[in-house]
């Protein structure tokens, strides 16, 4: 049984435990010893090696396996310097390399061993996988996935009506590497429509600000621009936490940011009445527990001042 | 006053290198927001927020140049995001108030004599 429910959970992790086979997570080469050796090396490999069990093979074949607590029993006891074999457990437990890791995570559960011996088909002792191993690769094919989730929500930039053009951004919570990107792309996108430099700055200022209040303040969300031909509509909506006091929180001062996000230079409660100042319309819904949309709209100054001259 | 101007006279350490522009003025702050809201385009921005989204924020403002006062690491990845922004940066032991006011007086805008005072601002 694996300990979460698959019914209910985003169909791309259960799609990855099920579609990752654990020789893809698995660590190897393995450490491995004989039965005659000594616990004392054993306990130097681990130690060395900082790994937490050492497999036991005799003519290729997995007999046994010495764990941590096997070490410690045998230092309490005072065998420490006789061979493994005499005192390894070989009740062992294995997985093998093409099972799905779903098994994998179910093998813990049940059997709450801290690593599991992995063999092939021909019986070979392949690997080594410990629960570790097995978060890390989800973790990073998780993120593969939502790198190519948000590729496509990307790449589905097609005219959505005549002289219209939508652009969807993900943006992340609390995700200072990539904060501004959006925001960035949009003032781009506006420097090729040759737009004035006052709307591309009040556009920037919009798009930072609202982008800025989902990293620094949401459970996550995504920036939207809907360009047509004599303005850009910027929607910013997030997954929650939601704002209890709207009036409150386009209250310039105000701010419910941390002391790490204020370290940064955020947090200064100056976000959504800067962008209201710079928007000609704007508008803001929020539900707590669901999340927030704020939608503003700048239009296009129709006489572009000149370019300021360089000074 | 040109960006390697600022650099020239003041001896400032420059941590990238840049295109030579023309600065047209200057912004002190650590606050992103009042950055992106308020600093001049061209301008030189002096601040100690030496991280990465300063970048960002002051490449959408329109800002040139970072002067990094205080004495924090400047992290590598400002220093690529810069370089990807083409925004120069410098290191300065100087604290804001004195950073902003030679930088003031480079670009100008000193205000002549102290009333009641032989010094010159």
């Amino acid at each position: 049984m694996i300990p979460f429910e698959t019914q209910n959970s985003p169909s791309i992790i259960t799609e990855l435990l099920y579609r990752l086979k654990i020789k893809d997570i698995m660590t190897h080469p393995v450490r491995s010893a004989d039965p005659t050796t000594r616990l004392r090396e054993i306990q130097t490999t681990m130690r060395e090696n900082k790994v937490s069990g050492v497999p036991i093979v005799e003519d290729d074949r997995l007999v046994g396996m010495i764990s941590v607590d096997d070490i410690i029993r045998a230092l309490d006891q005072g065998y420490i310097e006789s061979p493994c074999g005499v005192h390894m457990s070989r009740k062992l437990v294995v997985l093998e390399d093409d099972m799905p890791v779903s098994m994998g995570l179910s093998h813990f559960e049940k059997y709450h061993f801290g690593r599991f011996p992995v063999i092939n088909r021909d019986k070979e002792l392949v690997g080594i996988v410990t629960s570790r191993d097995i978060t890390s690769a989800l973790l990073t094919e998780m993120n593969r996935a939502l790198e190519t989730l948000e590729a496509e929500i990307n790449s589905q930039a097609a005219p959505v009506a005549a002289g219209e053009v939508k652009r969807v951004f993900v943006v992340r919570q609390f995700d200072y590497e990539n904060a501004g990107r959006a925001s960035t792309e949009l003032k781009k996108l506006l420097q090729e429509r040759g737009v004035s430099r006052k709307t591309q700055r009040n556009a920037s200022v919009a798009s930072y600000e609202l982008e800025m209040n989902i990293v620094n303040h949401s459970l996550g969300g995504r920036m939207i621009y809907q360009f047509s031909a004599d303005r850009v509509v910027i929607e910013a909506s997030d997954r929650g936490p939601g704002i209890p006091d709207l009036a409150k929180a386009m209250t310039e001062g105000f701010s419910t940011a941390n002391d790490w996000i204020r370290s940064l230079g955020f947090g200064a409660g100056m976000g959504l009445p800067n962008t209201k100042r710079v928007s000609d319309d704007f508008s803001i819904e929020s539900t707590v527990g669901k999340g927030t949309t704020v939608k503003v709209t700048i239009v296009f100054e129709t006489a572009p001042t000149p370019q300021e001259k360089p000074a | 006053m040109t960006i390697a101007d600022l650099e020239a006279r003041l001896g400032y350490a420059s941590l990238v290198a840049y295109t030579d522009a023309e600065l047209a003025g200057a912004y002190t702050s650590d606050l992103l927001s009042d950055v992106i809201a308020h600093a001049p385009e061209n301008s030189v921005l002096i601040t100690l927020q030496a991280h990465k989204n300063t970048v960002a924020c002051a490449s959408l403002a329109g800002v040139l140049a970072l002067v990094l006062t205080g004495k924090a690491e400047v992290p590598a990845d400002l220093l690529d995001a810069a370089r990807q922004e083409n925004l120069a940066v410098f290191r300065t032991a100087d604290n804001q108030f004195t950073a902003s006011w030679k930088i003031a007086g480079l670009l100008g805008l000193g205000l002549g004599p102290i009333p009641g005072s032989k010094e010159n601002l």
